[in-house]
């Protein structure tokens, strides 16, 4: 090769502070990186206004006009964590900022290997992190945006007169994490798994509107077992009941055991399972084919 | 220390016995070749060849199925993280955020690296001075042609100091000027700062006589070695000749605008 003498120079001291580089990566590098994937997430939700006016139209429709149409119909007897007769209105406000959390979640992960965001995963898994790293910064840089979302969404229900206790809107952040790590984690393992959901119309049929149903999202249980006995226990082993119900009784400052049980133990068990289908040697990426996807 | 042209620390990229399938077709298959550190390597091939399966098995996109990848003796499989933080990569589709400016892109990938903010930002500002655009860094991307974007993404691929820089069609697209400007850009990067750089383009005219060609066809790897050797192996009067030769495939375009 014809490498001059100037540059054989420059390499080889390059290779010596190469090899006096220490290895692997420190804390404060995971902490960098983590804050990086965070506050890029917040930078583009911030640019995109459509994205943020619908997220936030979509459940105050629910609330203004379907809670609205429904007072009459629904009747709410006092069921914890509720301590007197509350509106229909009130009784769906945690259902909805799920909601708020499910289309985020399915959003942003499908997002991110469809269409246009496949550069930007593809910038994110270059990174020399581990790739486990990078995928919970995604998540949680995801979930961050969605709390947002869901804030903006509870000062608006605050004038329409849905008032939860204040330190309530404290109690339901750890709640609000965790429900928007497991639906983040189960959008990026649908958009690992299934090949056939190229379009978001895809994923609205066949998952957010069965989770979003068959729930505790907008009738309590009891009433849903009066109807079916099998929607009741359908809507029991859907993940989205119980974290419905996980930020119903945060929001009232309570805990709802089983529910935080459920969701925790979804959130990893979804996490893993995204983990793993993202792992190179194993992973979907190449099972779904050309690279040339991208171009 | 000094070593010889073949010792492995010098070399940049080793490639080993790589094949990789889609289901039943065949992407690659038992590709081998080395490049060196400091030097100008082009893998020639046209669409379909397999380059951006390479691409994608070099930057750990995909595992590989069979064979071996090591970036200066890093084995891409078992130390990913080592390998990877001394790699740069230019893909061929556009990778930046348009919605957001020139700087907030290169920060977030020097966030990727853990690099801290004002190292970052310095080395920024210096690698936008060097590409002269450094009066656009607060400018979104969008506004932004597209062969300043390609020398966006280089920048940014150089933010983390890389030892390799891969490139993956990096002037498709572009007009005959910018696509000058680029690769005459990224020549100097390997002569004065010393990067190994794997070019990866279907355009022969992008190679130069003293550069090293691999030629990629279908999967396989046809010929590698000096643009002069591979000529002179197979009889031809210059590359082009010697390529349609090795191929058997009707002459390729030689400038952007014929692609």
């Amino acid at each position: 090769m014809s490498a001059s003498g100037t540059t054989a120079a420059r390499t080889s001291s390059a290779l010596d502070a190469a090899a006096a580089a220490p290895r692997g990566f420190t804390l404060r590098q995971y902490a960098i990186c983590l804050k990086g994937v965070v506050w890029r997430e917040g930078l583009r939700f911030l640019h995109q206004r459509e994205r943020f006016v619908s997220a936030l139209v979509r459940p105050l429709v629910w609330l203004f006009i379907f809670a609205a149409g429904f007072r009459q119909v629904l009747g709410v007897s006092i069921i914890p964590p509720y301590e007197t007769y509350i509106l229909y209105s009130v009784y769906i406000t945690p259902g909805l900022m799920a909601m708020i959390q499910l289309f985020n979640g399915m959003q942003s992960s499908l997002s991110m290997v469809y269409d246009r965001e496949m550069g930007n995963m593809r910038t994110l898994l270059v990174s020399p992190l581990p790739r486990w790293f990078l995928l919970c910064s995604k998540l949680l840089a995801g979930t961050a945006v969605s709390l947002l979302q869901v804030y903006a969404f509870l000062a608006i229900a605050w004038f329409w007169e849905i008032e939860a206790p204040p330190l309530g809107y404290l109690a339901v952040i750890p709640a609000l994490l965790l429900s928007g790590l497991m639906l983040g984690a189960l959008g990026m393992l649908i958009s690992s798994v299934i090949k056939q959901l190229e379009n978001f119309a895809g994923v609205m049929n066949f998952v957010i509107f069965p989770m979003f149903f068959a729930s505790s999202a907008l009738y309590p249980l009891w009433r849903v077992r009066e109807g079916s006995p099998l929607l009741y226990y359908v809507c029991q082993f859907n993940p989205f009941t119980h974290a419905v119900e996980l930020i119903r009784f945060a929001l009232y400052l309570r805990v709802d055991w089983l529910s935080l049980a459920v969701v925790a133990g979804c959130t990893v068990l979804f996490m893993l399972g995204a983990i793993l289908a993202y792992d190179p040697s194993r992973g979907f990426l190449a099972r779904r084919g050309e690279p040339g996807g991208a171009t | 220390m000094m070593h010889g042209p073949l010792d492995p620390p010098t070399q940049a990229l080793s490639v080993e016995g790589v094949s990789h399938a889609y289901g039943p077709r065949r992407a690659l298959d038992q590709v081998r070749f080395s490049t060196a550190a400091a030097s100008f390597t082009v893998l020639l091939g046209l669409n379909g060849a397999g380059k951006s399966t390479l691409f994608a098995l070099v930057t750990r996109l995909y595992g590989t199925q069979a064979g071996r990848i090591r970036i200066f003796g890093h084995d891409v499989a078992r130390e990913p993280g080592e390998a990877l933080r001394i790699l740069g990569v230019v893909f061929q589709s556009r990778t930046l955020d348009l919605d957001l400016s020139v700087m907030q892109n290169l920060m977030y990938h020097a966030a990727l690296h853990g690099i801290d903010k004002r190292t970052a930002r310095a080395r920024a500002d210096d690698l936008l001075a060097r590409i002269a655009l450094s009066d656009r860094a607060d400018d979104k991307v969008r506004s932004l042609s597209g062969g300043q974007m390609r020398r966006v993404e280089i920048a940014r691929a150089l933010l983390h100091r890389p030892r390799l820089l891969v490139l993956d069609e990096p002037t498709v697209g572009l007009d005959i000027k910018s696509r000058a400007d680029l690769v005459a850009h990224v020549r100097r990067l390997v002569a004065e700062d010393g990067i190994g750089v794997l070019w990866a383009t279907h355009l022969i005219d992008e190679a130069e006589e003293h550069d090293q060609v691999i030629v990629l066809h279908q999967g396989q790897v046809l010929a590698d070695g000096r643009v002069s050797q591979v000529v002179a192996h197979c009889g031809a009067r210059d590359l082009r000749d010697a390529f349609t030769r090795l191929t058997g495939a009707a002459s390729p375009p030689s400038t952007g605008e014929a692609a």
